[in-house]
């Protein structure tokens, strides 16, 4: 109906944003009528939310124009972010940023050159960033996540460890079933959402190429390769990621160095 | 009875030892020796340190200051590997690792690439009251059993000395009773140089042959357990 009375593309764009703003407040309406009031919340959000990515639509409209190098500044510039919210997980642990970017830079990164190497990725700024930030948020997850849950068993199992210490153990083999269950748990959440690929969900990427006029199988297949590249950096970031952590928690004489509850 | 100063030299000798954490001693200016075959049982209120001493001789903390000696030689000079397998340690809990119970007996040979067979297993098992148990399930294990299991796997190393953590103060007290004869009769009969930590100060008096009383970090009194726990 929206294109009947706009035709030019800007325009109606800015009309489907207005009728999406509208439905939102006809929810609010309809919420708030029923007692739950989020009027603030939610209009504030909406502002906060188009004006965001607007602005990055408008930062992307310029960027796409510059060189392939570019692209690639921005990607470091993403993992630097993405190691930062890393930290967060794993306060209490030492260094945890500069693991978290080892992880990410390290597993991000390789599997970004050599996608990008083997042409799965396209070189263009159009692909090559969206893509790109799509890997590097999942690698990012699979930090925290691994971060977290090796923060866990291990203070959990300090007595175990250091049982394991006192036994004439090396630090590795003392701390291997705790990191091995670090790995295996940042690992789950990327397995199970490849096996219902499709069935489920239509995850973004199938669901922006058809949107963009894509062959729903060509679309399917690219959605695929995505998910596995997931899976690919999800696992070697947290591999990464907790080899060195599992290192770092030790100090030189062979002595845990974080306890029960810090 | 001979005086212990003309005994030879000793097996474990803390000198100042020392531990900080924030800035506050919790192991503080500690020296003792320890000599060959005898059993020194550490008592104190909660918090006097006792554990904390424990965990700087097999060197699981790092002391702030001082230093221990194991058969005349500083600690830090033998990797720490080397000096946890010759000072071994029983804890208040077993902390037994997942599987069967001979795996957990062979961890600390199997550490230096020994293998041990099946009949030296057969054998600590006996020695821990526990025959026929190889390959039993730890998950299966009552705490009595488990803490006896944690007692062969120790002595599956041939440590030299052996550092004991309240060992039995998580049982009831059958297996208390019971855990404490065993202790007894491998100690005397292994000749092991002990550090019994324990706020059971009748279990003090019946292990050591010596005691001493920590308090607040510091060694307050070293002497035979008449004396220490008369006083």
């Amino acid at each position: 109906m929206l294109n009947q009375f706009f035709t030019d593309p800007i325009s109606l764009s800015v009309a489907q944003a207005l009728v999406a703003v509208f439905m939102a407040i006809g929810m609010m309406l309809i919420a708030s009528w029923a007692g739950i009031h989020l009027e603030k919340e939610i209009l504030i959000a909406l502002v906060r939310g188009l004006v965001q990515v607007v602005a990055v639509g408008a930062i992307l409209l310029y960027v796409f124009q510059g060189p392939t190098l570019i692209g690639f500044a921005i990607l470091a510039g993403m993992m630097l972010l993405a190691a930062k919210t890393a930290e967060k997980r794993a306060r209490g642990l030492p260094d945890a940023f500069r693991v978290g970017l080892y992880g990410i830079g390290v597993g991000a990164g390789s599997i970004i050159a050599l996608m990008t190497w083997a042409g799965v990725i396209d070189t263009k700024l159009t692909v090559l960033i969206p893509i790109g930030s799509m890997i590097i948020a999942n690698s990012m997850n699979a930090t925290s996540l691994a971060l977290d849950r090796f923060q866990g068993e291990v203070r959990t199992h300090v007595g175990h460890i250091e049982t394991a210490l006192a036994l004439g153990a090396p630090p590795k083999t003392a701390i291997r079933p705790y990191a091995q269950a670090a790995v295996r748990a940042s690992l789950i959440p990327r397995i199970d959402s490849l096996r219902s690929l499709g069935i489920v969900w239509i995850p973004g990427v199938m669901a922006g190429m058809l949107l963009g006029g894509s062959h729903p199988v060509h679309a399917a297949l690219y959605q695929f390769v995505v998910m596995a590249m997931i899976l690919a950096v999800s696992g070697l970031t947290s591999l990464i990621t907790t080899l060195i952590i599992a290192r770092r928690i030790f100090t030189p004489a062979e002595q845990l160095a974080i306890g029960p509850g810090e | 009875m001979t005086h212990l100063n003309d005994a030879p030299s000793p097996r474990l000798e803390a000198r100042n030892l020392t531990r900080k954490v924030d800035g506050k001693p919790i192991v503080d200016r500690v020296s003792i020796k320890v000599f060959p075959a005898e059993v020194l049982a550490v008592v104190g209120p909660s918090g006097a340190g006792k554990s904390s001493l424990l965990r700087l001789i097999n060197r699981l903390d790092e002391p702030t200051d001082g230093v221990v000696f194991l058969d005349g030689r500083d600690y830090r000079e033998l990797p720490p590997r080397e000096l946890r397998r010759k000072v071994g340690m029983i804890m208040q809990m077993p902390y037994l690792f997942p599987g069967a119970v001979a795996e957990n007996i062979r961890f600390g040979p199997r550490q230096r690439g020994e293998d041990l067979s099946d009949d030296e297993i057969e054998r600590l098992l006996a020695r821990v009251n526990l025959p026929g148990f190889s390959h039993r399930d730890v998950s299966r294990l009552s705490g009595g059993e488990a803490q006896r299991v944690a007692i062969a796997r120790a002595l599956a190393n041939n440590p030299e000395a052996l550092l004991l953590d309240e060992p039995t103060s998580a049982l009831d007290e059958e297996a208390k009773a019971a855990v404490e004869a065993l202790l007894a009769e491998i100690i005397r009969e292994e000749g092991l140089t002990c550090v019994w930590v324990t706020h059971d100060l009748a279990q003090a008096a019946r292990m050591g042959d010596r005691v001493a009383l920590m308090e607040a970090g510091r060694l307050l009194r070293v002497g035979a357990p008449e004396e220490v726990l008369n006083a």
